[in-house]
This record gives C-alpha cells, structure tokens and sequence, in this order.
C-alpha cells in the first residue's frame, strides 16, 4: 500500500467535512467551547489536539495486539495522559500566557471524546500509518470549527482578531463590541448555527 | 460552615458544570433524550464525584502538591496521569459494588457507570479543585479541606444533574415541534442549551 494510496487519502479527507468529529461524530464538544473565546487559544488548542491524536493513534495502533482486550480503555488513557501532560509542560515553557488562558482545558484533552472515540474506533483496528492521517485528518477537522468559532466571537465580541484590533477603538465604544459574543452562551448558540449551515449545504444523504 | 454553603451553592448555580464551564458535553447530548435516563445519568455522575474529588483532593495534598513527600519536590506535573487513572479505578470500584449490593440500581444505571470514567466533568471537577487549592481564603471558589471538595463536588454533581434532567424534559417537549430539517437533532440542541446557559447567567449576580 503506497503511502497515499486512495483509501488513506479518504481517511484523512473525511474528517475534515462528511465525517466531522464536531459536527458529524458529536465528539470533543466541551473544549470546543471553552476556549474559543478567542482565535488565538482556540488555535493553539486545535494544534494540540491534533499532535496528541495523531501520535495517541499511533501508539495505540502500533501495540494494539499486544493489549488484552479487557484492560484496554485504561491502557488507552495512560498513553494519552503521558502525551498530554508533555504537551501541557511544553505550552508552560513556550506560550506560558496562552497556557494560563486554556487553563484545565489542557488537561481537559485526555478525557476529550475525540482521543478516545477514534482510538477505539480507528487505531485498534489499523495499521499505524493510516491511524496517524486519520489523528491528524480529525485533529483538523476539529481545529477548524474552532477557528471558526473562535474567530467569530474574537471579531464580533472584541472588534480584533489574534488580538489585533481591526475594527477601529471609536467605533468599538460605539457599540461594535457585543459582550454576549463572549460569554459562554452565544458559544454554543454559534455552534448550533455552524452545525445548521453544515447540515443544510453538505449533508445531502439526509433520511 | 459559612464558607462550605456559599461553595455547595454557587457550585449549582454559579459555575455551573455544563452551563459555565461546557464539562460533559459530550455524554449530556447523548443521554439527554428523555428526563428517566437523564436523572440517571445525572446521579451516577454525581455519585462518582462525591467520591473522586476528595481522593483527589488528598492525594494533591498530601502527595503530589510543592514540599509534600520530599523537601523542594513538586510533582503535581503527574496529576493528570494520576487523577484519571483514580477515576477509572473508582468507578471500576463503584460499579462492581453497586452490582453486589444494588442491583436494581445497576440495571437503571445500566451502561453510563463505565461511561464516566471519561466523562469531562469528573476530569474538570478534579482539576478546577487543584487550581482553586492556590486561590485566595476568602474567595468563595476557595477549596481548602477535605469538606470543602465534598461540598464542591456534591453542588456540581447536583448542577450537572439539574442541567441533563431539564435539557432531557426540554427535549422530550421538542420531538412534537416543528424544526427546519438542517436544524433537526444536533443544532436545535445546541440553539435550546446555549439560550438556557443565558437564563442561567442571571444567578451569576448573586452575591455570595
């Protein structure tokens, strides 16, 4: 099999759209709307989540015959909660600002749906190639609908965007910045409407 | 004991787990069809954080946290490793006693028991109680005994349960409307709990 035969292609295009993991698959919907307050750490999230699946997959695909079927959910957590508290004590060095602002949602990584559902559902099944593009291809799909989200309520709620203020101060005073674009409620009235233009534009197998 | 009150009640009402902090989403969505299952739901989870929290609690305490074990060793980059691996082990635990000695209860918790284990809002519950060791005494988030997390993690098990079991009584009302196809499921879901956290932001202004 080559390495980007047809089938791994689809694997990694999938998630992306058809096969979303927050639209489609409903999974990793807290993170999703915590840290989106913003672009930046809404970006920052997607990255990490995307490393950690991708590397959690090829992990677990790489000793998946190895582990006893019983005890393998809490084989599959300790793999990610290695990966994740790396990731986490990474962030601290690099970005500690940004990590502050992510706060338990770091952590919040190992018990996301997404890590777990594609490791049981993808890599214990698959060789360790095609489990990486499908971390990476979910780890995507994810970081995109929270750069969209993010992005939206940065710019309406804020006027700016990654912290640049596009929209002049004059006019934000005005009355520009809606303080409900941040608050945890429109976060979740936007995903609504994403997943609704998703559904309606995309989704043609409907029943 | 003040202090302990002021913790039970805004844990329910203040910060509460779904609507202020979106912890178990993923398992609220899916469960939430009907007010039965969501009660359910509902109790397990707080059940496991009434049990979780203080273990936690301890363990960050009195092992891990700065000067614990060992003179100028800090070892609470372990707590993730640590506090999962304690959930999945409890509710390992609970789930086997709730089958000996109830098991009428445990064909009403059915399969959600083994779901928790990776549940957001008993990984979330856990880490907002290390972060809240380090605030100010007065602060009413303060967790500073073994009490206080047992308060903690009682509100917010109850606010997640208040939460699931009106979203589950809202969604049965909803199967007999009239929603735009796209909409259908997921999305009017999401719209319904994003107006309902906004309801719940007026309790936000109570002072404690």
């Amino acid at each position: 099999m080559s390495l980007f035969s047809k089938q791994n292609k689809k694997v990694f295009t999938e998630p992306l759209n058809i096969n979303n993991p927050i639209m489609v698959q409903v999974l990793g919907i807290c993170s999703s709307l915590a840290v989106t307050s913003q672009l930046k750490p809404a970006i920052v999230m997607g990255l990490a989540v995307t490393i950690i699946t991708a590397f959690s997959n090829v992990i677990i695909s790489l000793i998946r015959n190895t582990i006893p079927n019983r005890i393998r959910i809490i084989v599959q957590l300790v793999v990610v909660a290695a990966l994740v508290t790396i990731v986490s004590q990474i962030l601290k060095a690099v970005a500690y600002d940004v990590s502050v602002q992510l706060s338990v949602y770091v952590g919040l990584i190992i018990t996301n749906c997404i890590l777990m559902g594609r490791l049981e559902a993808f890599a214990m099944t698959n060789k360790p190639w095609p489990s990486f593009l499908d971390g990476i291809g979910n780890g995507l799909g994810y970081a995109m609908i929270l750069v969209i989200v993010g992005a939206f309520r940065e710019f309406f709620g804020r006027g700016s965007l990654l912290g640049f203020q596009i929209i002049p101060k004059s006019v934000c005073d005005a009355g520009w910045n809606n303080g409900m674009m941040t608050m945890p409620a429109m976060a979740l009235i936007l995903l609504g409407c994403v997943i609704w233009i998703h559904r309606a534009y995309f989704v043609k197998d409907d029943k | 004991m003040e202090h302990i009150i002021n913790l039970f009640i805004r844990s329910i009402f203040v910060d509460n787990m779904i609507f202020s902090f979106f912890l178990g989403m993923c398992s609220f969505l899916a469960v939430s069809k009907n007010v039965k299952t969501s009660l359910g739901l509902g109790l397990a989870v707080t059940f496991v954080l009434v049990i979780t929290v203080p273990v936690d609690y301890l363990l960050q305490t009195k092992v891990l946290g700065p000067n614990c074990l060992m003179e100028g060793v800090d070892l609470s980059y372990l707590s993730f490793i640590l506090f999962i691996a304690v959930i999945a082990g409890i509710t390992q635990i609970v789930e086997m006693a709730v089958e000996k000695y109830s098991p009428s209860l445990y064909g009403a918790l059915g399969i959600f028991l083994p779901l928790i284990a990776v549940n957001c809002a008993i990984m979330g519950a856990s880490l907002f109680m290390q972060q809240r060791i380090g605030l100010d005494p007065a602060s009413t988030q303060y967790i500073g005994s073994v009490w206080d997390s047992i308060a903690y993690a009682f509100g917010s098990g109850l606010g997640w349960t208040l939460a699931i079991v009106s979203m589950g009584a809202v969604r049965e009302k909803m199967q007999y409307c009239d929603v735009p196809k796209p909409l259908q499921g997921l999305g009017i879901t999401f719209i319904t709990v994003g107006l309902m956290a906004m309801a719940m932001m007026c309790f936000s202004g109570i002072k404690l």
